[in-house]
């Protein structure tokens, strides 16, 4: 996995509460058996005019020009700022790998469903969790015709703008091996032998949990 | 000894080891895997020539993108096809037991679980898919996961958690005739909105709760999820071991005895302290129909839908104005003025037999409305289906018009063949309502099989208690 330290960038205000993770990336963008390419159809449904399924040339295919995604002064962002319950419904790790291809590493929220939150750290995207307040200031300084500026750096746990100062909380193993690109399967290996006695014991109180049918 | 909640007593029983920051490495005892979130942990697995850590806990079965009809034409879809396929092909290369599609065991992987004796009190369950909650009605923890978890867990037979909080929601008193599971739920969820579980582990009791049967257990639990927690759990007690007793992946004879009273721990104490607790009266529960794009949006049958103007928080009144935009309803109207295009009765929420005995039981000896296109009924498993068979059901069914289908998710997320197209609306005992969740531009109400039913009859929402 890639390590997450400092990270500079454009912010995306998608003003919207619960976008669930059908919105972010559309079931039948989930057949694919691989785990990237999923960018193009990030937001497919509100991104196009058009249905949009697997296989399609997307850059041929009508834009919604309402749609932030599509707004000129948003291109190239990297950092999406949305409302509350972000991520919610589908355990999809689709979700997190269409935002990651498609640019972004961080996503600001007053709140995140639990399993999407999961998925973030696992691919390299930082979910940071602010207050409504501060989240109501920076989509009213998204706004603005010039595009906002942050710098988020994670050892520090901080938020930099022009004229923003703001700390964030997280997680101090989360933290650890989001910095570090650590590997969480090759951290639990390391702890083989725990597991293993872990089982002896398991096996005399439930050895039902034990036998292969 | 401190008074535990049967969340402390699973997460203890669970727990390998904490790490200095806190994080704790909690043991899994069963892992469930379906097409759609397996194939890229699989993948890993093969980069990083790593090996099952036990390959007897996982259990793997298509769900998702298998047809309902004319299964031995197979797949026509070939990106579908490919994603069964490779189902197929990864539990033959790591010698996972798989329900494939021509078995009759094959089904909704949240309804295969138990029904195979594979979910059992007191398990750590998991899987690559929300609705794993489900499995929580067995006093088992059980949650979705990502697939990065999911190959997490194959490799290790772990996974790497912070406990989350407990939340106790009581339903005091007895439900009304016609108030089922789904009404329940439904409600609990009306009222804490779709984020207040997030970040707890609810566990439902009281008298209504008690009183359900396994499978309305089973349906509350799975919806516990929309409530946005990280799993829904209900203790143990004598209904759960009546389930469970004799299924095949169910302790055998000679161990019966002893798991019996291990699983007899499995409530929590007298006295628990729990961080949240919630008391809903049964007695004032309606029939439930959601008007929206979000479970959350749901109100009784003789209800009138809001009107915008009555939320005080301006993001919630904002979501309700988009709702009624693309749900394509007036504010205010009442609910049973709701017409429908199509009715769908299945989902791991509510395609087992007692649902599809419910559903039957009202459309007996009547019709389908003509106004209504399709009303699909599409069982959670091929077992379920053989029981249905059976008892006559599908008779029922087919006599009053409705489709009788094969096994899987179906029209719950329209991953196969069965969708709504854009503008149709559809009476479904699903347990999503998003946006282009049954279809692009479908709109979907989530009800009871009862009440679906009765839609189906009437061409409208019906009070199912008059009905
Ligand atoms: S029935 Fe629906 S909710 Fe349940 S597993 Fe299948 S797609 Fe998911």
């Amino acid at each position: 996995m890639k390590a997450y330290t400092q990270h500079t960038g454009i912010v995306m205000p998608l003003d919207r509460a619960n976008v669930d993770t059908d919105a972010i990336i559309p079931k039948q963008f989930l057949k694919s058996i691989k785990r990237s390419g999923f960018g193009p159809n990030l937001f497919d449904e509100w991104r196009y005019l058009d249905q949009g399924e697997p296989g399609m040339d997307n850059r041929k295919r009508p834009l919604n020009p309402d749609f932030v995604l599509n707004d000129a002064r948003y291109q190239g962002a990297s950092i999406l700022l949305a409302r509350e319950n972000f991520g919610c419904g589908s355990s999809r790790e689709h979700a997190p790998w269409a935002l990651e291809d498609y640019g972004f590493h961080t996503i600001i929220a007053s709140s995140f469903a639990d399993i999407f939150y999961n998925n973030c750290f696992k691919n390299g995207i930082l979910p940071i969790v602010l207050e409504e307040k501060i989240i109501e200031n920076l989509f009213d300084l998204s706004a603005a015709e010039q595009a906002l500026q942050l710098t988020i750096d994670l050892a520090t746990q901080s938020i930099k703008g022009a004229s923003i100062l703001l700390d964030f909380e997280v997680e101090a193993h989360r933290k650890h091996n989001l910095m570090n690109g650590l590997d969480d399967i090759g951290l639990t290996l390391q702890c083989a032998e725990d597991i293993r006695q872990y089982e002896m014991r398991r096996k005399n109180a439930a050895p039902w949990l034990f036998r292969s049918v | 000894m401190a008074a535990k909640t049967l969340y402390d007593k699973l997460w203890e029983q669970h727990l390998v080891r904490e790490d200095e920051h806190g994080a704790g490495l909690l043991y899994i005892d069963r892992h469930l895997i379906h097409e759609v979130t397996s194939p890229q942990a699989f993948e890993g697995l093969r980069i990083a020539g790593r090996k099952l850590w036990r390959t007897e806990t996982n259990l793997a079965t298509p769900d998702h993108n298998v047809p309902t009809v004319d299964r031995h034409l197979g797949i026509a879809d070939p990106v579908s096809r490919l994603q069964v396929e490779t189902l197929a092909k990864n539990c033959a290369d790591f010698s996972i037991t798989e329900f494939d599609m021509s078995d009759a065991r094959q089904g909704i992987v949240h309804v295969v679980g138990p029904e195979e004796g594979a979910t059992l009190p007191g398990m750590t369950v998991v899987c690559g898919d929300s609705h794993t909650s489900t499995h929580g009605a067995f006093g088992a923890l059980a949650f979705g996961i990502g697939t990065s978890e999911v190959e997490h867990v194959m490799a290790t037979q772990c996974l790497i958690q912070k406990k989350s909080r407990s939340m106790l929601v009581h339903v005091d008193g007895k439900a009304g005739e016609g108030v089922t599971a789904k009404d329940i739920v439904l409600a609990i969820i009306g009222k804490m909105g779709t984020a207040g579980g997030t970040g707890y582990v609810i566990e439902f009791a009281g008298e209504a709760i008690r009183n359900l049967s396994m499978e309305g257990r089973m349906t509350l639990c799975n919806m516990t999820i929309e409530a946005g927690a990280r799993a829904g759990i209900v203790a143990v007690d004598e209904k759960t071991l009546d389930y469970v007793k004799g299924r095949p992946f169910a302790p055998p004879e000679n161990l019966w005895s002893q798991a019996v009273s291990a699983w007899s721990d499995l409530h929590s104490d007298e006295g628990a302290v729990f961080d949240k607790i919630i008391h809903l009266d049964a007695t004032q529960i309606e029939p439930q129909v959601t008007w929206g794009t979000s479970p959350e949006m749901v109100v009784g049958i003789r209800d009138r839908l809001p009107e915008a103007g009555s939320y005080s928080d301006p993001v919630k009144e904002n979501g309700a104005i988009n709702a009624f935009k693309y749900m394509g309803l007036d504010q205010g109207v009442k609910v049973t003025d709701i017409l429908l295009d199509k009715v769908f009765i299945g989902s791991c929420t509510n395609s087992r037999i007692e649902d599809l005995r419910a559903a039957a039981a009202v459309i007996k000896g009547r019709k389908k409305s003509p106004s209504v296109k399709l009303a699909l009924v599409v069982p959670g498993s091929g077992l379920v289906k053989q029981q249905a068979e059976e008892e006559g059901l599908d008779k029922i069914f087919t006599a009053a018009g409705f489709e009788w289908r094969e096994p899987g998710c179906s029209m719950c997320l329209a991953m196969n063949a069965d969708r709504l197209q854009a503008g149709e609306r559809c009476a479904s005992t699903s347990n999503r309502n998003f946006e282009g969740r049954q279809g692009p531009g479908g709109r979907t109400h989530l009800v009871s099989p009862a009440m679906a039913a009765a839609a189906a009859i009437a061409g409208h929402f019906v009070d199912i208690r008059e009905f």
